[in-house]
């Protein structure tokens, strides 16, 4: 090929890269300004509300746990209910290795409580990612059945229906100590966690990896006929999302200082998916709108009417399914595009 | 006749007491511009699916280049270079048709299972992306998501994911069904624009297509062969003409 021939051809090269849908593929992971904010929100809760980092620790929890399902539910279309099978695997890691006294160091905790929940993850994730559907969804369900009743039965270790109550965590860095009257350590150490593991999986799901789980999600049939490894993709994700959860659940054991049978519950499951509903599933912040908005509700709506605050709730998801089937972000979305539609009409 | 391509010994699939498939023979050469036609039912969409995997055979043997792939599952096919579109749109539909085929385009270049970097850091990717997403005219809507095209442009991204995969074997589904005819000769001038390397395989019910882009048709009937030859003779077969084409002209689709 001669010279001019090669330049033409980079020239060509370069002029596909400046296509605006080239340039938006391209930029599409770059951080935007507004992405700082709950970041920002956060340490002036930190700041403001000195009284509620216990309520603030545990919506950081939440946070962490509902994006883990939206990895598998919301960008590879893992369609599951049993998400606390792996909250609650990484909750009782860390809670047996503290109570017997094994491991009480936090970070290194948090690690192992995210290796079992990967391991658990991986081996159900071979099995029941063969099925899709409500078969999916019913094995899903079924394998934290099975977890509960085996922490339930394994009571000598376990504490059984009681739990490990009074778990000792060893200070982080050996120099913050977890109060339990003042929670400022367990907040400040969840925020990091909660970010570390944010940026992980935002890297992730920008990532070709992420764009193929997308794929998947969007259309299985094609994903196959792309030459897609699409079962390893998805027990892939399915590990790293159990992982999450995993890590959740042992910041939640670390910073209660107790585990028991509610990290493995339908219930657990059940919040995190209404969580994920509500906020937006498939877009990572709606992990974090759906955590501050339903934990609000309920303690908002627990202080108006204690007995029957779920009715509010139920009203509140019978609309948002109605008239905001991607959640709240997806309606703001929708509405700020509808904004801008009209302010560059005239 | 030049070299082979693509070849069924035969080939057969049974649902059940359902003989859908029935012993097909049949050749692909190289470069090829093939027509298989047939009436509704003929067996003809599940040959195709035989071809790439997506149904294992009851008997018989599929040959790629001369090599057995019968027992190959349908990914590794695809990398040995056959690739499809579907009857019916099978697209990413909430995403944007960039990336639709960066999908396709990242899975043969082996970065679809990169999790490190972005997406976007794969210049390659997203160039030959844009390069088919020109070459079939798609440039301009490249940042829409796919969802929102015209179903006829929708058929063209179908054609672009293919394409990603810079199949040895395409094997076209038709590829005008469900588009409005006024739009139609958009997918055709696309066809026709296809690299002649390019072993080409097409199911179509519209005569006028099979006219204008086979040079050899093989006529189906109840999951076996009824006829093969070059267009002419198939043409002038006064068989063909009694079970298909007189029905064609009736302006039937659909298989």
């Amino acid at each position: 090929m001669s010279d001019a021939a090669s330049s033409a051809a980079r020239d060509a090269f370069a002029a596909r890269l400046e296509h605006p849908a080239a340039r938006a593929l391209i930029r599409r992971h770059r951080l935007r300004w507004w992405e700082v904010l709950p970041w920002a929100a956060a340490i002036v809760f930190y700041l403001a509300f000195p009284d509620y980092l216990g309520f603030g620790t545990e919506l950081l929890i939440t946070i962490l746990f509902a994006l883990s399902l939206d990895l598998a539910l919301g960008y590879a279309g893992i369609v599951t209910l049993g998400q606390a099978a792996f909250f609650g695997t990484g909750a009782y890691t860390v809670g047996l290795l503290a109570f017997h006294g094994i491991w009480t160091e936090p970070i290194s905790g948090l690690l192992v409580a995210a290796l079992a929940a990967a391991v658990v993850g991986l081996l159900s994730g071979l099995v029941l990612l063969r099925t899709s559907g409500l078969t999916l969804l019913m094995l899903t369900i079924c394998t934290m059945a099975l977890l509960e009743q085996a922490a339930n039965m394994a009571h000598d270790y376990t504490g059984g229906f009681d739990g490990l109550p009074s778990l000792p965590i060893a200070p982080v860095f050996r120099v913050f100590e977890f109060n339990p009257l003042y929670p400022n350590t367990q907040y400040l150490y969840s925020l990091g966690v909660v970010l570390v593991c944010f940026l992980f999986l935002r890297t992730l799901v920008y990532s070709p990896f992420g764009q193929s789980l997308t794929g998947i999600r969007e259309n299985l049939l094609r994903m196959h006929a792309v030459g897609s490894p699409v079962r390893r993709r998805l027990v892939i994700c399915y590990t790293i999302s159990a992982a999450i959860a995993g890590v959740a659940g042992g910041l939640w054991a670390q910073t209660n200082a107790y585990v028991n049978l509610s990290v493995l519950g339908l219930d657990r499951a059940a919040t995190v998916l209404i969580v994920l509903i509500l906020g937006g599933y498939g877009r990572l912040y709606g992990a974090f709108i759906g955590a501050v908005v339903y934990l609000a509700l309920e303690h908002f709506l627990a202080r108006i009417y204690p007995t029957a605050w779920q009715l509010g709730l139920g009203v509140f998801l019978v609309l948002i399914a109605l008239f905001a089937r991607n959640g709240i972000l997806g309606l703001g979305e929708r509405l700020w595009r509808g904004y801008r539609a009209r302010r560059a009409k005239p | 006749m030049s070299e082979l391509r693509l070849e069924t010994r035969a080939l057969s699939r049974h649902f059940g007491a359902l003989v859908a498939v029935n012993g097909i023979d049949f050749k692909l050469a190289a470069g090829a511009r093939h027509a298989l036609i047939g009436p509704n039912g003929a067996g003809k969409t599940t040959f195709i699916n035989l071809l790439t995997g997506l149904l294992p055979a009851t008997h018989g043997q599929v040959l790629l280049g001369g090599k057995d792939i019968t027992a190959k599952a349908q990914a590794a096919r695809v990398k040995l270079g056959i690739a499809r579109t579907f009857q019916i749109n099978r697209l990413f539909r909430g995403l944007s048709v960039l990336e639709n085929v960066y999908i396709s385009v990242a899975e043969r270049m082996g970065a679809a299972s990169s999790m490190f970097y972005p997406a976007g850091k794969r210049s390659d990717v997203i160039e030959e992306a844009m390069y088919l997403l020109g070459v079939l005219k798609l440039a301009d809507v490249a940042q829409r998501r796919v969802s929102e095209l015209p179903y006829g442009r929708q058929r063209l991204v179908e054609l672009a994911i293919a394409m990603g995969l810079r199949p040895e074997v395409l094997l076209l589904d038709e590829p005008a069904a469900g588009v409005p005819s006024a739009e139609s000769h958009i997918i055709l001038d696309a066809i026709e624009r296809l690299p002649e390397q390019i072993s080409v395989l097409i199911i179509e019910h519209d005569m006028d297509v099979v006219f204008r882009f086979a040079k050899r048709v093989t006529v189906m009937v109840s999951g076996a062969v009824f006829a093969e030859g070059t267009l002419k003779e198939i043409e002038a077969n006064p068989q063909v003409r009694a079970v298909y084409l007189g029905q064609a002209d009736g302006g039937q689709r659909h298989g």
